[in-house]
């Protein structure tokens, strides 16, 4: 039934990390940047379930599962902390967020 | 090509157009949005996969979680009725450029390998098999998840506070 190669699949995840790794690069707002970061999570969860598959072995989904998770944490303190960082500077934008330079 | 081959299309364009949208679009809302379609295109991937336990968390975890998070950071961080909301891009040529190559290695490492070509026996519900590795040979992975998890939401409710002094 399944007639679509693994490669597609793979394709499309190293499109999605590409992408990612470009707005992470290119975008000035905080927000946006976190954006960028669920896709890159995205991807590579893509890739996992894609090898899980093709190779009829769930312990693959697991890490998913577990990445899912971190995101999840990580998502919670990165906007907690983008939260703060605008009380106290009125920005998110990272080029203006530059008190750690001299 | 067979109605399988037509869902596998039209879910991969949805992925790689609206995540193309994501980093492209000036509005942050609009942004949001398109992750929204990406989120959902990966899973509609996932089912295609057989992997039908990680997509229905797909949905619940991304889609009704971290995204509408993402959104009440926009809110929170924005002024909606200012033009404030759009914002623009820096260094983009340098970034294209590095991330272009990057991409040009991982596909040519990819298409390089000798991978499997025919996909495997996986059962027709993984949830079953799922369920049993988790609490089995990863319970130990499962508890201490469980831990982090409880540490990040008592750590991020107390960063996000306001000082009471």
């Amino acid at each position: 039934m399944n007639t679509i190669p693994m490669e597609y699949y793979l394709l499309i995840s190293a499109f999605m990390f590409s992408v990612g790794v470009t707005g992470v690069l290119i975008r000035r707002n905080a927000i946006v940047v976190f954006m960028c970061i669920e896709l890159m999570l995205n991807s590579a969860n893509l890739a996992l379930v894609t090898f899980s598959s093709f190779l009829g072995d769930p312990a693959g989904q697991v890490f998913v599962f577990f990445v899912m998770t971190v995101a999840a944490a990580e998502a919670a303190v990165g906007l907690a902390i983008i939260i703060a960082i605008f009380r106290n500077k009125l920005t998110v934008n990272i080029d203006e967020i530059n008190i750690f330079k001299w | 090509m067979s109605i399988y081959d037509v869902i596998f299309y039209l879910f991969a364009i949805l992925t790689i157009g609206s995540g193309y949208l994501v980093v492209t679009s000036k509005n942050i809302v609009h942004s949001a949005f398109y992750l929204l379609f990406t989120l959902f295109g990966v899973a509609g991937l996932y089912v295609l996969l057989a992997a039908d336990f990680i997509a229905i968390v797909q949905l619940m975890v991304y889609v009704g979680g971290i995204l509408i998070l993402l959104l009440f950071g926009v809110m929170l961080t924005n002024k909606v009725t200012d033009v404030k909301i759009r914002t623009g891009t820096i260094h983009i040529i340098p970034a294209v450029i590095g991330t272009g190559l990057l991409m040009g290695v991982i596909v040519s490492m990819m298409l390089r390998t000798n991978w499997k070509s025919e996909p495997g026996e996986l059962p027709f519900t993984t949830t079953y098999g799922l369920g049993r590795i988790l609490l089995t040979d990863y319970v130990l992975v499962f508890e201490l998840l469980a831990m982090l998890l409880l540490i990040a939401l008592i750590g991020a409710a107390s960063i996000a506070r306001r000082d009471n002094e």
